[in-house]
């Protein structure tokens, strides 16, 4: 696979490592405040936006994670390029 | 409020052969004075928050010091 | 275990095949106070330090695994297709003659990454105090390495990686605070 991806690509990567940006913020936060319940409450709704956006992302463009954490297409497409460092 | 910028003013000798930096310059961000970080603090937007590297504005540390001096009082 | 996330932390960007930045940058990769150093350090002082702070500690580590994706790939591409010739007047002759474009675990001086960079003293206060420190030096490595290199699509990438550390060493100090508690006594069974 050698073609360029389209914007769209991305434009929806940039979306999830955003949300995921502030998963990482309030995991590291709440390691030291584990009883901010308005924190959990973020938490929680940043994690199930995260589900959705992966979700929408593997159907286009493959697994995002191994081991079960995700569904494979057909052919096993875990091997398909770009990898993190080529896009 | 504090700043996130130190300047201090080193000796130089006539015998020093580089031209003189008369004031020189040292970071101390935000992490040096919060102490334990309160609850409920503002927040950035997720898209901004990642271009910050940070969810909350109070530890948002530009570097290079962006008007060269950092005395906001 | 682990899971491996195929995408970056943040979005890395590089405006220039510049092998002399690729050279100053190889000291987060694999330099005392480098991504591959903290990731290491604070997982290995997870087995010995009281629970409470074990998710931190497991968490930062973690995060510093991404860190040096992102360090990898800026250098990745700031020498992918760089000619030997353009290598050589970086400064990277000697690492092409034994690596080509391959990346290697060294510091800025070519110095190979060695276990002496990370400590792990058993005591939690020391330990944690040098995990602030680490932070507090790799915030400074960053610094000077932004004021060496002229691409601003790798400082943008730069400048977020040195944000990290802040964070990083305000939940370490938040780590100290938690430990120094004398909240335990007031358990009533």
């Amino acid at each position: 696979m050698n073609h360029p991806l389209p914007p769209a690509y991305y434009e929806l990567l940039e979306e999830i490592q955003a949300v995921d940006f502030v998963l990482v913020e309030l995991t590291l936060y709440l390691d030291t405040h584990p009883e901010d319940y308005e924190a959990i409450k973020q938490f929680n709704q940043y994690a199930q936006q995260s589900k959705k956006l992966k979700k929408q992302y593997e159907q286009q463009y493959g697994p995002l994670r191994q081991y079960g954490e995700s569904y494979s297409g057909y052919p096993w497409n875990w091997n398909n390029a770009p990898w993190p460092w080529q896009v | 409020m504090f700043t996130q910028v130190k300047y201090y003013q080193p000796y130089n000798s006539p015998n020093d052969p580089c031209p003189p930096v008369r004031v020189k310059s040292y970071q101390t961000p935000p992490q040096l004075y919060i102490g334990f970080q309160p609850p409920n603090l503002q927040q950035f937007s997720p898209k901004q928050a990642l271009y910050c590297g940070t969810l909350w504005p109070a530890f948002y540390s530009p570097y290079p010091d962006p008007d060269g001096r950092n005395d906001d009082k | 275990m682990w899971y491996y996330e195929k995408k970056l932390q943040y979005p890395v960007r590089v405006g220039s095949c510049n092998p002399q930045l690729a050279k100053y940058l190889i000291e987060q990769y694999g330099g005392a106070d480098g991504e591959l150093s903290a990731a290491l350090r604070y997982l290995n002082q997870r087995y010995t330090i009281p629970d409470k702070v074990v998710g931190l500690l497991t968490d930062i580590g973690t995060e510093e695994f991404a860190h040096l994706e992102m360090i990898a790939t800026m250098v990745y591409k700031l020498t992918k297709d760089a000619t030997p010739e353009q290598m050589k007047a970086a400064g990277l002759g000697a690492h092409y003659a034994n690596h080509e474009h391959a990346l290697y675990y060294e510091n800025a001086a070519g110095s190979a990454w060695t276990a002496t960079y990370i400590a792990a003293k058993g005591d939690p206060i020391a330990d944690l105090y040098e995990d602030i420190a680490a932070e507090e030096k790799a915030r400074a490595t960053y610094q000077w390495i932004i004021n060496l290199s002229d691409d601003p699509d790798l400082n943008d990438g730069l400048k977020y990686l040195r944000e990290r550390e802040i964070i990083h060493s305000q939940r370490f100090r938040e780590a100290v605070e938690i430990l120094k508690e004398e909240r335990d006594r007031q358990i009533f069974f």
